[in-house]
């Protein structure tokens, strides 16, 4: 039996009367990584960001790990908040601060332990990534490839039990984006975090996804498992495989 | 060569048809909208062709012009059609035609309706979020003061140093220069009444009571304001304030309050530094244009220097600290528009916060009169 660790409920969105999120609902796993697909613009990225708090949910229902977000106050959500990792599209690690820094803010701010030993959590963070090397580099001296691995391991500072990736794949060559899928599976398979990412990478997909949930104006059209949409008759869905091949 | 060889008209209206002679491309239509527009006005058959047939070439340019005249049609409701395009025409229209509903939404606004949602806009929105980071600030403000965790290590004395340290010559400067501009302005006149050493008067209380304080906040406002905004909507477009707050982590509390602390901290001392260089300038004029030694000056001064004036200058640079960093902070976050915004924004936060720092010191004025 899967234990649920996202489940959402007839979640609707607008943005100035404009309906973006039309009843969304679906469910998804522990220690699965749960891939968000869709079309540009159907809204996977608005989706996200009800599910990670930066947007209210004004209409539906949310449980993550089994307690119901959209109804905590903010200090609540506050704490609640640090089971969650999130991993933006162009990384935005924080322009002003090294890598280190960037790894460390929420560290410092939440946890009571030794500097030396946050310095520590640190490092492992960024071997894990396979950045030790770039440790006091500020934001601006990274490449593309790397300053999403510093954004990842900023994502997974606090060690979360759940992390959430927009589009990762952005802008990657196939060979650097093979080694960011790696560690998505390191990450889940040695550590247990559960993981939904949106991406609209195919190959990623195919290497990655347990669980799919496809978006199409605002609606949820299909989700299952990775070989159930690998087999499905949807058009939409099929489509979007066979183009990718 | 006499005669160039002229090119075909564009196109010849022939009863209800209208053929087009050449490819319509950008090239080729450059300038005939007008003369289109004035022949369809004329129109008033029910029907009219549009002939294609002798149209080899036609870019989006052409399509658009096609369009248009449709529109223009059936707004006086012509009916129109197409006819003798070739595949290679038509599949160049279905390319770029615009669907209806698109050219529809592109509705302008007149002016009036502009300038009336831009105030109904201000009214109900701009100035709700503007006291509610008003408030929102002032309490984890006072919160910062008790309690330095939930903000970076050392961002307090770095941003006094900032904000207050580094602004030191340029206010100092400045006050300088204005409290010596005063007394060089004020001395021929009250040198005509033989009533030299009030100019000690003028400039001190001047200074402490009034432009002290202002010249700070307007500099202060011009520099740090913009350094606060631009730094708050450049990190917004980043989303790294989101970013921020998915680490649960309060951009006010952890980015802002620092700075609005190290304000509040470090305004009085400028004042003050202001206040006495600005002293300092009227005392040389004194002494070079109206032979007042700096010791009567400073006799004088001791007269005329009230403590009310100082406390007042004082409390009013305070409320120009908060005034600055809450307006920079607003416009910051109320960015709109990727990168162009970020400079937008930041011009539009110092122009407010200037504005309302004068705004102010005119109510403040009336109060400590
Ligand atoms: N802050 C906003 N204000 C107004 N409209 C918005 C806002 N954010 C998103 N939208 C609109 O919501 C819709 C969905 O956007 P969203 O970013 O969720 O798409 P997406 O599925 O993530 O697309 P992509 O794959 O291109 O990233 C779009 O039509 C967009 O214009
Ligand atoms: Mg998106």
């Amino acid at each position: 039996m899967k234990t649920e660790i996202i489940k959402v409920e007839n979640l609707e969105a607008a943005f100035d009367g404009k309906r973006i999120l039309k009843g969304v609902s679906f469910t998804a796993y522990q220690n699965e990584i749960t891939v968000i697909l869709g079309t540009s613009g159907c809204g996977k990225t608005t989706l996200m960001k009800h599910l990670i708090g930066l947007y209210k949910v004004d209409l539906g229902r949310v449980y993550i790990l089994g307690q119901r977000t959209d109804t905590m106050d903010e200090d609540e959500f506050e704490q609640f908040q640090l089971n969650m990792g999130v991993l933006f599209q162009n990384g935005a690690l924080l322009n002003s601060l090294t890598v280190a820094d960037n790894i460390s803010i929420a560290l410092e701010q939440h946890v009571k332990i030794p500097v030396d030993m946050i310095r520590d959590l640190v490092r492992v963070k960024l071997k894990l990534v396979g950045l030790s090397h770039a440790i006091d580099y500020l934001p601006d001296q990274l490449s593309g490839g790397m300053l999403k691995r510093a954004a990842l391991a900023r994502a997974i500072a606090m060690d979360p039990v759940l992390l959430f990736c927009d589009e990762p794949s952005a802008g990657l060559d196939p060979v650097t984006l093979k080694g960011l899928d790696q560690l998505f599976l390191q990450l889940k398979e040695q550590l247990g975090i559960s993981i939904v990412l949106v991406t609209h990478e195919v190959s990623s997909i195919k290497r990655l996804a347990d669980r799919i949930i496809y978006l199409e104006k605002g609606h949820v059209l299909f989700q299952g498992s990775l070989q159930d949409a690998l087999d499905s008759n949807i058009p939409e869905i099929k489509n979007f495989f066979n183009n990718g091949n | 060569m006499l005669s160039k060889n002229r090119e075909p008209e564009l196109f010849t209206i022939d009863g209800d048809c209208i053929q087009f002679n050449s490819n319509l491309t950008l090239k080729t239509i450059d300038g005939s909208h007008q003369t289109i527009k004035r022949i369809l006005k004329n129109l008033t058959s029910e029907k009219v062709t549009l002939d294609l047939s002798q149209v080899v070439k036609m870019d989006s340019a052409g399509v658009v012009l096609i369009d248009e005249i449709r529109r223009n049609l059936s707004e006086n409701q012509i009916a129109a059609e197409l006819s003798g395009a070739s595949p290679h025409i038509k599949q160049v229209l279905k390319t770029f035609s615009l669907p209806r509903a698109e050219i529809e939404e592109i509705e302008r606004t007149g002016l009036f309706e502009r300038l009336g949602r831009g105030a109904y806009h201000l009214k109900n929105e701009t100035i709700t979020d503007y006291l509610y980071i008003m408030a929102d600030l002032a309490y984890w403000t006072f919160l910062g003061i008790f309690n330095r965790k939930s903000q970076r290590k050392g961002e307090f004395v770095n941003q006094s140093i900032n904000i207050g340290v580094n602004a030191l010559p340029l206010v100092g400067l400045i006050s300088f220069l204005i409290g010596l501009v005063l007394a060089l302005q004020s001395a021929a006149q009250l040198r005509q009444f033989g009533a030299n050493i009030f100019i000690v008067d003028l400039v001190v209380i001047a200074m402490t009571a009034e432009m002290g304080p202002l010249l700070t906040a307007i500099m202060i406002a011009g520099r740090s304001g913009s350094a606060i905004a631009s730094e708050l909507a450049s990190m917004k477009v980043a989303e790294e304030l989101d970013a921020l707050q998915t680490m649960a982590l309060n951009p006010l509390r952890y980015l802002v309050v620092p700075k609005m602390l190290a304000s509040i901290f470090t305004m009085p001392f400028l004042t003050l530094l202001a206040d006495i260089l600005g002293i300092l300038g009227g005392m040389v004029v004194a002494y070079f244009y109206l032979d007042i030694s700096p010791v009567s000056f400073y006799y004088r001064m001791a007269d005329s220097l009230m403590f009310k004036d100082i406390i007042t200058g004082i409390i009013k640079s305070l409320v120009f600290a908060g005034l600055i960093v809450q307006t920079s902070t607003f416009f910051g976050l109320s960015v709109r528009g990727g990168a162009v915004g970020v400079g937008k924004y930041t011009t539009k936060a110092v122009v407010i916060s200037i504005f309302l720092v004068i705004l102010s010191d005119s109510i403040m004025g009336l109060i400590f009169y």
